[in-house]
């Protein structure tokens, strides 16, 4: 045993440089995120956003339902910064009341695909054969399926029964889950195989646990990636949806519907469909650039 | 936990017999592994040389359960302290890994999982095996640390992988294969991605870790070198057989097998100075490929008409000598050792 000992100086040696201590590869990459401007730009944006979502009160005290006919249509003023609109309520008010429900959707939607998806892939992906046969035809049955006709066909035979965000994103969910399975599928492909995998194995570990401490942690991060730009495309389809009556409907607040209420009197009053699509914009362009960022970061080739 | 029996003295911890490993299933299957049987006693090392592709590393493969999909053993048995692992339920083959026959792998950068710090993954050996709570396996593996060299435990328990050299990355995978006191361990070429100079602390860990505690080790290698110093038995695969078996001593000094004669003499020398190194003509064979006669035969010097035509069967040349050629006698004889 005193030999094994005398071994150790030598291999102090060769030991990592102090300064960078303990950094895990998602570690490595939350500081490359760090140092981009982008990414504080997209996320001073969506702290904002949040903010608006989570407290709408600190931005307006103006109530978005207090409308008053006698001021339908106006322009934008002192006091009332994005005008009012056919119902005589304030835009500024309703846009900010409105990113509740809009971010709310996009989130829960987000979260629900990423979900059935990254689950089902996971699944596919380590267990192969006869289970995995299965997930990938359903998976592309869902994704033959154009989640925007998908969701127009079921909320229109659903009708105006109610559930607003939640019926919402579950729809869109259950639409949208088929992409992140195939990614996960993949990403679990290539790890099910990597020489630890077979070590932990040898160690003896269940298939539970190869799973999801082996295989998850390091087939996550293009989901992860995939998931952010998902919520801007998310946001966009629950605007889109509200604005064709099929989304969330009044007296729910949302971008979308403000859109909608707004498009046909786009030639005499503007600023009704201006400012909340603006700042619908504005939030998709946040979240696609911090997408970006992310997939960026994840990806070893940029380093 | 299940019981596990302990073995003592001389009753061999590993028996290999008559094993056979396939790759793909039915008719349309490829030979890699024919026929391969061994003993491994405890606190014994028992070296596999060979070319790559002889299939040493399937055979390892094998033993510990790990085949890849598409192989498969086709015969034979493999005996673990008097248990049939081939017969026994997966769930109780699972448990026995790791906690009573370990392995350290090949290729240590890739056999560590990177998003996992080292004393997570040591520390893991206990929490599936054990079910030890994550505090007291860190506690156990920091320990483990220490006992294979590795500075400032404490501190490196957090660091990940890749803040490590590939020495020291081999020596947490050996912390990992010794955590639970295995019995027996198979180490698969664990210094050929190490540079030179950290190969001989490796070994020397390795083997200092087996003598203390007296393992059985199955030591896979292409390294002659290795062989000599640390294998009490050698067992030498040419295309998926046995072509001799023997003490390593025997083997370099006196080969009864051309193959091995062939093998011993392009192990370079310090005192002898060669323009260049012997080397074996032809190509390594491989069992699909392989006659009706002597596989090594298309490059063996002393080739004769009987070698494709019948493959010699391994025979006792001496006391605790196994070889499988028709003219072992001979070359024993032969002192020269050249090569054709």
């Amino acid at each position: 045993m005193t030999d094994l000992l005398q071994a150790t100086p030598r291999a102090a040696k060769d030991g990592v440089e102090p300064r960078r201590r303990n950094r895990s590869l998602t570690g490595e990459a939350l500081a490359l995120l760090g140092r981009s401007p982008l990414v504080w730009v997209a996320l001073v944006v969506l702290a904002i956003l949040a903010a608006m979502a989570i407290a709408p009160g600190l931005f307006t005290n103006v109530d978005p339902q207090r409308c008053i006919l006698l001021n339908s249509r106006k322009p934008p003023a002192y006091g009332s910064w994005f005008g009012f609109d056919i119902q005589g309520c304030d835009v500024f008010a309703r846009t900010v009341y409105g990113a509740r429900a809009s971010l709310a959707v996009a989130l829960l939607a987000t979260l629900g695909s990423t979900l059935i998806g990254g689950a089902l892939g996971l699944v596919a992906g380590f267990n192969g054969g006869i289970i995995d046969a299965v997930i990938s035809r359903v998976t592309d049955v869902v994704l033959g399926l154009p989640t925007l006709l998908g969701a127009i066909v079921i909320l229109a035979t659903l009708g105006n029964t109610g559930g607003g965000v939640l019926r919402l994103a579950l729809v869109l969910s259950l639409l949208g889950w088929a992409t992140e399975a195939r990614l996960m599928r993949a990403s679990v492909l290539q790890i099910r195989n990597a020489e630890y995998v077979r070590a932990a194995r040898v160690a003896g570990a269940s298939s539970l646990w190869i799973a999801l401490r082996h295989v998850l942690p390091n087939a996550v991060a293009p989901l992860l990636v995939l998931a952010t730009l998902s919520l801007g495309s998310y946001v966009g389809t629950e605007a889109t949806l509200s604005y064709l009556g099929l989304g969330l409907q009044p007296p729910t607040i949302s971008w979308g519907t403000a859109i909608s209420d707004a498009q046909p009197y786009l030639a005499s009053a503007p600023h009704m469909l201006m400012f909340p699509s603006l700042v619908l914009t504005v939030t998709v362009l946040a979240l696609v650039m911090l997408g970006e960022a992310v997939r960026r970061a994840f990806d070893p080739r940029s380093r | 936990m299940i019981g596990f029996k302990t073995t003592s003295g001389g009753e061999p911890l590993l028996e290999v017999e008559a094993l056979s490993v396939a790759l793909g299933r039915g008719a349309g299957a490829i030979p890699i592994v024919a026929d391969l049987s061994f003993q491994v006693r405890p606190g014994e090392v028992v070296a596999v040389i060979g070319e790559s592709g002889a299939g040493k590393s399937m055979s390892a493969l094998a033993i510990m359960d790990i085949l890849p999909p598409t192989a498969g053993v086709t015969g034979g048995s493999i005996r673990f302290m008097g248990e049939d692992l081939l017969t026994m339920p997966a769930q109780r083959r699972r448990m026995l890994r790791g906690s009573r026959m370990a392995m350290v792998h090949q290729d240590a950068p890739t056999a560590l999982n990177p998003v996992y710090s080292i004393g997570w993954q040591i520390a893991e050996m206990f929490r599936v095996h054990r079910g030890a709570t994550a505090a007291d396996a860190r506690r156990e593996a920091i320990a483990l640390m220490k006992k294979v060299g590795l500075p400032n435990a404490e501190e490196r328990a957090g660091a990940y992988p890749h803040q490590f050299s590939g020495g020291m990355r081999q020596r947490a995978m050996i912390a990992m294969a010794i955590a639970l006191e295995p019995a027996f361990l198979i180490a698969d070429e664990p210094t050929t991605a190490l540079d030179v100079t950290v190969q001989r602390q490796i070994l020397d860990l390795l083997v200092g870790l087996q003598q203390e505690r007296g393992m059985g080790l199955l030591l896979i290698t292409h390294d002659f070198g290795v062989v000599a110093e640390v294998a009490d038995r050698v067992i030498v695969l040419y295309a998926g057989r046995v072509v001799e078996t023997g003490t390593p001593d025997a083997i370099l000094t006196n080969p009864a097998h051309p193959y091995a004669r062939a093998l011993a003499a392009c192990v370079p020398h310090l005192d002898s100075s060669v323009e260049t190194l012997p080397s074996i003509p032809g190509m390594s064979a491989s069992l699909a490929t392989a006659g009706p006669g002597c596989a090594f035969a298309p490059r063996c010097p002393l080739r004769r008409p009987i070698c494709l035509e019948t493959r010699p069967a391994l025979r006792e040349i001496a006391p605790g000598r196994r070889a499988a050629c028709h003219f072992s006698e001979e070359v024993l004889a032969d002192d020269s050792r050249a090569v054709a």
